[in-house]
Order: C-alpha cells, then sequence, then structure tokens
C-alpha cells in the first residue's frame, strides 16, 4: 500500500494553513469494521472502515491517559470502542462519549474511485 | 492575554475548595488565572469516600475526583505537597512553606478540618493516628499486613467506618467510647442499641463508657490505659473524637476566628477579598463536618464571587449516613425524645429494622432510620420544608399508605431546583432535570454517568429515580420497563438471546441484532463479543467466527499491552519445553528485541513487548502453537513432575496433563479457562484454584471444579472420584461442554458453580450417564477442525498484510 502521494494544497480557510491530501491506500486495503495503522509524513494514523463503507482517519493516539493506540477497537456504526480502556470514541468528531471525556485528532478522509485520500495540515 | 487576567488563589486541595472552583469555571471560564494549594500530594478525591478505600472496595484511584488532567486542562496550578504559611491581606499575597510569595485579587480559604487528637500521653507514638486523608488510609493498610489488634478511639460516624475497615483488613478492632451510646450526636438509644448489636454481628468489638488515660509502649503504641484502671493491647490506634476546622492559616493573618473562621452568608471573612468555604468556616455559629454544606456554601461563593445573582447562605440541614457496606443508618434534625417533641416511632426486632420521625408543634423536623433507609429521601424533604403532619403522611411512613397518599413525584415537583438531591457529588435538582431533558437520558445509570448523582454512597437513588419519573411523566412507564439486558443495547438477558438463537435458528452478529431489534444497530464491546461467543457455542459447525467481534487480543491472538506492544505465549504443554524449543525462544527474543521474557504463573514462556508488525515473524520462527495466553480458552495445564520422576508421585500427572490440554486447546469458553493435574495429594500443581483440578491418589483421580486464584479467590469443589484415566477425560469434557452451554460470556467457572449450584452440576454431568454422553459428543463437535490461529495468519498475506501491517517481509 503505497502511501504519500501528495498532491494538491487547498487553502479554503485563510492562507497561512495549507491542507495537503495524502492517498493512503485503495478502499480494498481497509477491511470493514476492522481498523489499520498508517503512517504519513511521521504521524500514526488508524483508519477504520464502518460498515456504510465510509472511511474515517484519527490520530492513533488514545485519549486516556494512559494511551495507547486507537487502531484496535471494535467499530460500531461511527463510534469506536477503544481497545484499552473501554472509551466510546464518535469518530466523526473524535470527541469521547460521557461519562468519560477527552478528544481524538480527526482527518479529513476523501474517496475518489478507489483512492482513500486524507487531508493533513502542514 | 494572562497579564489581564484576575488572580484567584485557593488554599486548600480538597473538596469544597474545587468545587467551588468547579463553579467559577462554569460561570466564568476564562475570567482568573487560578493557583491551588493543597498539603497532600494528590489531586483533589473524595474524602467521604476514603472508608471504602479502607474497607476495600474502592481502590485510591477509584476516588481521584479531579485528575491531574483536569488541573492541565483548565490551566489551574497546581502546588500540591505545598502549604500556605501566611495570608497579607494588606499586600495581597500568601506565602507559603517553600518561601514562594503569590499575589491574588480573590483569595478562597478551603483547609478542611484536622482530626482532634486527645491531649493524652503517648498521644505521639508511632502507630497513633487521626482518620482523615489517604496517609492516614496507607498507614492503617500497612499496620494490618504487620500488626493484629487495633484500637478505635471514639464511636462515631468516622470511629465506626474506621473500625469496620480495620476488621475487613484482617485486624482485630475494638471501639473504644466515653459514652454509653454509639453516635449519640446523630442517634437516639434505640436505634444505637441496634447499631452496635449489627456491628458486633460483623466482628467489631466494643468498650463502652471508658474514658483513655494514656497510651503505653515503647516507640510504638503497645496499649490503652483508661481512667478506670483497665487496659487494652493494640499495636494500632487510631483517633476519631471529632474534627476542629483548620484555621492555622488565617489564625497568623489577622482575619477573625472563632471556632472556625467567621464568614457571612456569602462566605466572605473579615478580611476584603478574602473567603472562607467549607469545614474550615464557622456560618452563623455552626461548623459543618459533612459534605452536603460545603457544595451549596461553594455554588453560593462561585456565584457571589463572579458577580452572578445568588441568594444569601443561611445554613444547611445536618443528615448523616454511615458508610458501611450492610448497615444502614439515616439521622436528620432533631433525633432525641424530648418533653417539646411529638414522636413517631416503629420498631421491628425480628427485621431488625427502627423508624422514628420528630414532630414540634405538629411539623416534622427530625427523623431517624435503621436497616432501611429507603425513606431518607423523603423525611429530609419533610423537615427542608417543615412539613405539617398529616393523617396521608402517616400511613405513608408507617407504610399503612392508602393510593391517596402524596406521591414521590408531588414531593419532587415542590422541590426546589437548587436544592441539591446528591451530596456526595454537589448535584442539585435542576442539574439533574437539564441532562434528563438536554440529553435524552432514560435511566438511572445514564443520569449517573453524566451528572456524577448517586455515583458515591449511593443513598440518593431512590430520589434520582422520581425525578427521572417527573421529567419524563407518560414516557417513564415505558423507559422504566425496560429491564436490564446484557448491555445498553438490549434488554434480554443472556438465556433469552441464547434462547432465541437456538428457536429462530440465528447464525450471525446481525441477524440477531435485527432479529432481537437492538437499540444500538450495530451493538457495543460488551454484547458483540458475548453474542459470537453464544452463536458459535450453539452453532459449532454453521457459525463462522466474526473477528471484527473479537476484542483485540482474540482477533489478534496475542495479548495487546499499555504501549500497544504485544505479548507472545506459545503453549507449552503441560508446561513441559525442550531445550531446543527454548534455543529458538532465546533466538527469537533476542532478534526481535523483546522488552522482557517472563516465566508465567501457568508454567510458561511469555515474550512481552513485541510489537503488532513483527507477531507473525514471531510465531513463524517459534514454531510452536499459540498458548492462547490472550483468550477467552484453556490457557494452561499445570502440572507437578508426578509418578515420572517423583517419589511421592502415585499417578502420572504430566503425560495426563499433556493429554488434556492437546484434548480442550483451541476451544472457545465463556472465559479463560486453566486446569492443573497433580500426581499425589500434595497438590503441588495447586489444583484448588483452578476452573479443573485433579489430584491423582493409588486408587484413581479426583476431579475439582470452580477454583479461582483471582479478583475473587474460591477453593475448588469436589465434582467427583473416577479410578481411570478414560473417566477422567469423560467427566472433564462433560462438565467443560456443561459450562459453556450455561454459563454467560466472561463468567468464570467459579461464579457459575455458585450461581448454579453444586448439586445440579454433579447431577447433569456424574449421575446422568445419558446427559454425560451427549454433552461429550456435543463438545467433540465443537473441537473438531480447530486449528492454530498463528500458522493461520503466517499463512494468510492478506490478514498478515491489512491487520497485523506485516508486509512481505515473514523470513523464512
Amino acid at each position: 500500500m503505497g502511501n504519500s502521494t501528495s498532491s494538491t494544497s487547498s487553502a479554503s480557510f485563510g492562507a497561512a494553513e495549507t491542507m495537503r491530501t495524502f492517498r493512503i491506500g485503495g478502499l480494498d486495503d481497509f477491511i470493514v469494521r476492522i481498523g489499520r495503522t498508517v503512517k504519513v509524513e511521521g504521524m500514526e494514523i488508524a483508519v477504520f472502515r464502518t460498515s456504510d463503507n465510509r472511511i474515517f482517519a484519527v490520530e492513533n493516539k488514545n485519549p486516556h491517559r494512559k494511551g495507547g493506540p486507537l487502531s484496535e477497537g471494535i467499530v460500531s456504526g461511527h463510534d469506536l470502542f477503544d481497545p484499552l480502556y473501554d472509551l466510546k470514541i464518535n469518530l466523526e468528531t473524535g470527541k469521547v462519549y460521557a461519562p468519560d471525556t477527552g478528544q481524538v485528532r480527526t482527518y479529513p478522509v476523501t474517496i475518489q474511485g478507489d483512492d482513500v485520500e486524507i487531508g493533513l495540515t502542514v | 492575554m494572562t497579564a489581564n487576567k484576575e488572580k484567584l488563589v485557593l488554599i486548600g486541595n480538597g473538596m469544597a475548595g474545587i468545587n467551588t472552583i468547579e463553579q467559577i469555571l462554569k460561570l466564568a471560564p476564562s475570567r482568573y488565572e487560578i493557583t491551588v494549594f493543597g498539603g497532600e500530594p494528590y489531586p483533589n478525591y473524595n474524602r467521604i469516600m476514603l472508608s471504602y478505600v479502607l474497607e476495600g472496595s474502592k481502590t485510591i484511584d477509584d476516588i481521584i475526583l479531579n485528575s491531574w488532567e483536569w488541573y492541565k486542562d483548565n490551566k489551574i496550578t497546581l502546588h500540591t505537597g505545598t502549604n500556605v504559611t501566611h495570608i497579607d491581606t494588606a499586600a495581597k499575597t500568601v506565602t507559603t512553606d517553600k518561601g514562594t510569595i503569590v499575589p491574588y485579587d480573590q483569595l478562597i480559604i478551603a483547609t478542611g478540618s484536622n482530626p482532634i487528637l486527645l491531649p493524652i500521653p503517648g498521644k505521639d507514638m508511632e502507630g497513633v493516628i487521626g482518620f482523615r486523608d489517604i496517609g492516614d488510609c496507607s498507614t492503617m493498610m500497612d499496620a494490618a499486613k504487620q500488626y493484629k489488634k487495633a484500637a478505635v478511639i471514639g464511636g462515631g460516624l468516622l470511629g465506626l467506618e474506621a473500625a469496620k475497615g480495620l476488621v475487613n483488613l484482617g485486624m482485630e478492632a475494638t471501639v473504644v467510647h466515653l459514652m454509653p451510646d454509639l453516635m449519640e450526636r446523630q442517634l437516639d438509644p434505640i436505634a444505637s442499641t441496634m447499631l452496635k448489636a449489627e456491628l458486633e454481628r460483623q466482628g467489631l468489638k466494643f468498650l463502652m463508657e471508658k474514658g483513655t488515660s494514656e497510651i503505653y509502649g515503647g516507640a510504638r503504641a503497645e496499649g490503652l490505659r483508661f481512667t478506670d484502671g483497665t487496659e487494652l493491647e493494640a499495636d494500632l490506634v487510631v483517633m476519631a473524637v471529632g474534627i476542629r476546622p483548620n484555621t492555622a492559616v488565617a489564625d497568623g493573618s489577622g482575619i477573625e476566628v472563632n471556632r472556625g473562621i467567621l464568614v457571612d452568608d456569602f462566605m466572605r471573612t473579615s478580611a476584603p477579598d478574602v473567603y472562607a468555604v467549607g469545614e474550615c468556616n464557622e456560618h452563623r455559629g455552626v461548623c459543618y463536618g459533612l459534605v452536603a454544606p460545603l457544595f451549596e456554601q461553594g455554588q453560593i461563593l462561585a456565584k457571589h464571587i463572579t458577580g452572578t445573582a445568588t441568594l444569601p447562605y443561611e445554613g444547611s440541614m445536618m443528615s448523616t449516613k454511615l458508610k458501611i457496606s450492610g448497615v444502614d443508618v439515616f439521622s436528620a434534625g432533631a433525633f432525641m425524645d424530648s418533653k417539646e417533641f411529638t414522636v413517631i416511632r416503629k420498631q421491628d426486632e425480628w427485621k431488625r429494622t427502627y423508624k422514628k420521625l420528630v414532630l414540634q408543634e405538629g411539623k416534622i423536623v427530625g427523623g431517624v432510620l435503621f436497616g432501611d433507609v429507603a425513606d431518607s429521601a423523603m423525611i429530609q424533604q419533610w423537615i427542608r420544608s417543615e412539613t405539617v403532619m398529616t393523617e396521608e403522611l402517616y400511613a405513608e411512613f408507617m407504610g399503612t399508605a392508602a393510593a391517596s397518599a402524596k406521591s414521590p413525584l408531588e414531593r419532587i415537583a415542590a422541590m426546589p431546583e437548587e436544592e441539591i438531591v446528591c451530596g456526595c457529588n454537589g448535584v442539585s435538582k435542576g442539574a439533574i432535570m437539564n441532562a434528563i431533558n438536554e440529553q435524552g437520558l432514560t435511566t438511572v445509570d445514564e443520569i449517573k454517568a453524566c451528572t456524577g448523582a448517586g455515583r458515591s454512597c449511593g443513598g440518593c437513588i431512590p430520589t434520582v429515580g422520581s425525578i427521572l419519573e417527573y421529567v419524563l411523566g407518560d414516557k417513564y412507564s415505558a423507559a422504566a420497563a425496560k429491564k436490564a439486558g446484557i448491555c445498553g443495547c438490549t434488554t434480554l438477558n443472556r438465556d433469552e438471546i441464547v434462547a432465541a438463537i437456538r428457536e429462530k435458528r440465528l447464525t450471525t452478529i446481525r441477524e440477531v441484532m435485527h432479529v432481537l431489534e437492538w437499540s444500538n444497530t450495530e451493538g457495543c464491546s460488551k454484547c458483540r463479543p458475548a453474542i459470537n461467543y453464544y452463536l458459535g457455542m450453539a452453532w459449532p459447525q454453521e457459525h463462522e467466527d466474526e473477528k471484527d467481534s473479537r476484542f483485540v487480543n482474540e482477533r489478534l491472538n496475542a495479548n495487546i499491552q499499555k504501549d500497544g506492544t504485544y505479548t507472545v505465549i506459545p503453549r507449552m504443554y503441560g508446561g513441559v519445553t525442550t531445550p531446543q524449543e527454548l534455543q529458538r525462544i532465546a533466538e527469537v527474543a533476542v532478534k526481535y528485541n523483546v522488552g522482557m521474557v517472563k516465566v508465567t504463573g501457568g508454567q510458561r514462556l511469555d515474550l512481552v513487548g513485541v510489537k503488532k508488525e513483527d507477531l507473525p515473524d514471531v510465531w513463524a520462527a517459534l514454531d510452536m502453537p499459540s498458548g492462547y495466553g490472550y483468550a477467552k480458552a484453556l490457557r494452561t495445564v499445570k502440572t507437578c513432575v508426578g509418578s515420572l520422576y517423583c517419589r511421592f508421585g502415585t499417578q502420572d500427572s504430566v503425560n495426563m496433563g499433556i493429554e488434556l490440554e492437546r484434548m480442550f486447546e483451541r476451544l472457545d469458553m465463556p472465559a479463560k479457562l486453566k486446569m492443573a493435574v497433580n500426581g499425589c495429594p500434595r497438590n503441588c500443581a495447586e489444583s484448588c484454584t483452578k476452573d479443573v483440578g485433579f489430584v491423582g491418589n493409588d486408587g484413581g483421580w479426583e476431579i475439582y471444579v470452580g477454583g479461582n486464584g483471582g479478583i475473587k479467590p474460591r477453593i475448588a469443589d469436589l465434582l467427583c472420584k473416577v479410578k481411570t484415566d478414560e473417566e477422567l477425560k469423560e467427566m472433564t469434557g462433560a462438565f467443560l461442554q456443561y459450562y459453556r452451554e450455561n454459563a454467560k460470556y466472561l463468567e468464570r467457572t467459579s461464579d457459575w458453580v455458585e450461581r448454579v449450584g453444586m448439586e445440579q452440576i454433579i447431577q447433569t454431568v456424574v449421575e446422568d450417564e445419558k446427559s454425560r454422553r451427549a454433552l461429550n459428543e456435543r463438545i467433540g463437535i465443537a473441537l473438531a477442525g480447530l486449528k492454530d490461529p498463528w500458522s493461520e495468519v503466517i499463512a494468510d498475506t492478506e490478514i498478515r498484510e491489512k491487520v497485523y501491517g506485516n508486509v512481505g517481509k515473514l523470513n523464512g
């Protein structure tokens, strides 16, 4: 799975922030409801394909104070149950559900044909 | 930007102070630059739950209310282990014992209180403590490991909780009380006598009407001497005779102090911009030592300081609950008989309950409950609103209520929104109602999770339930009708789900959730693995294991660690290995630079700290099958050397262990499962704490089941005695299958055996030959065709790449 096909810079919000997109693979590289980590620009990103064939990308960093990964969690709808502490996380927003708290960084994903691309602010 | 912020300094990092800060942050999130000084080395914790820590039902982590992150997230500068020694009210600065000087615009003193130490000889000896903080708890827990005898001076709330905790820690604890009745400041003599009898049943000892004149001993306390000349041996002395407001910092700073730091109705002290909140203050002549008033004060102070309109604080009603598991005592307002009071009481010596209501000129002014405290919220409400006694209320209180009595809902309606419902966590009726409305909550559990109400002592849960009913109205009955299912996604329990799987021939998780109308279409981390197990158990041939519903360890066939690395435990049947295997293990450990090589408790070797992408390579290089150290399946069969080499051995435990391990490995179980085989009754392989244990003797084997050495240790029960190896395997197969078919997912044999009872198990597995044969047939079907998961992964390039990120390397 070759990543890092870097491309366009879209500066829709102000000139300072540049969003670059990276190809992280094709849709078939991701098994439904089983997470996978990809490395882009030195960042470790957990990628999830949900049962409606959407792809979500979040930083692979557990919001629990003890840290750890997220990519091995159980996926349900657009939610993720983290593999270590069972925090329930909304993959769309990155927000941890109550009663726990926390925020996971999310990345925008676009699927164009067979290309799954994520956007990173550089 | 920070330069413009007002400087708010808090002295005292406890419940009263931090609660006030939380309220302030809600009202004015970024107005202050906040600095907090605390004497203890911990973030804010729930002091009233220390009793549970001592009792062992909670850990220190469980009672932390605000984590270190909370301070960081709210940009609060926290100095723990630091005491403020002086306040300069003119220059508006505080000085700490570390010599730093910090300026303030607003200052809150929340230094709480100190335990009173009796001024008697020996009070400074080692082993003499108060019961106030985590440090005291640790001292008691350490003492319990070394010493046997404890004396607790003081038969009040705190003393009794401390003594019960010490008994639970295995000490012999004697409560020494000056007065003839326990908790005489909250209970009348009848309730007090019943309380004492109950605590004696729980193992506490009492010495009543004893004054302590001195503590004797050397460097460490050895006992108490009383005013009547008698003595009591004790290696640990806990003083719990009362608390005194901690006013030290105010004393030398010219702030007016009486018993506590004097405050007005807005918590203002005599110095400008200096406030005092909680147990350290004195308001209208009262120093409070309970938690609910602290929150009421904190709320008013937060509003006042941020310039939000608030009513003045006019004092709190005192009510008390004893926090000892299984002893329910409640007291509020007036509790003693007296000429000016009319008393209603009902005592039931058989059920060991007591209830009492105190009236003054027809109005309810106090009450006591023992044994059943369900009415506590109702009584508190009555006292607070000075309700006049009526026939209806009388009927309700005495339990002879007709339908016409005022319902709990009517009482909720009458309750003001700002009234604190949960005293432990300071949650008001209004906050609960908002949470229900805004977040669409429908159960008490959800309210607990969202607001914290009822999370601590649980005393307010009936009231929380009534509020829920009140807010939801018609929708409530529907929500209430929902019974608790295996998780939040369903109202069905384990048996109903398994019955439906069999009857309706459901074979996939999706089907189960669809047909049984799961509220959450894709389930959660609790139900998905459970259903996957039940399906595999019910349809061993048809069901295809659903990896996406397995917990990470079972999906990846390795045990995840907190840093995201894994552990690898290869099978060593019966705990027997070879030099060649050891050599390969050593080579792999070196090549993949594993963090640690650990000998497990189950006679195997564990490679700790393997990277996920290396797992397939490590397995391939080991060339050994998976030891299932991560699975809800047979883990290990521990064996002793047995008759092969041991001079005491009567049976060949090693080969029996190996045979059993090969027979039952890889099969999914409701929970992890361990076995042990012993060659003689010396039991060197410790079969009494295993799920299935075997003890060999000259004439055959004894089979024990339901043992556990984990969280809840349990000694195994005898299932049966058998003469031959064949019988042993037959009994074991039948027992395992009976457990597989009947236990709840995650239920260990120890819990399952307790739940269904040995009688039924022996009947089905041992006595009924027909059912035993049928069980063995079914486990045979389930065992057929199981494969080593490591070899399967090694052989599957796609899985290796997509699941493990193991790209095309694989050695060899």
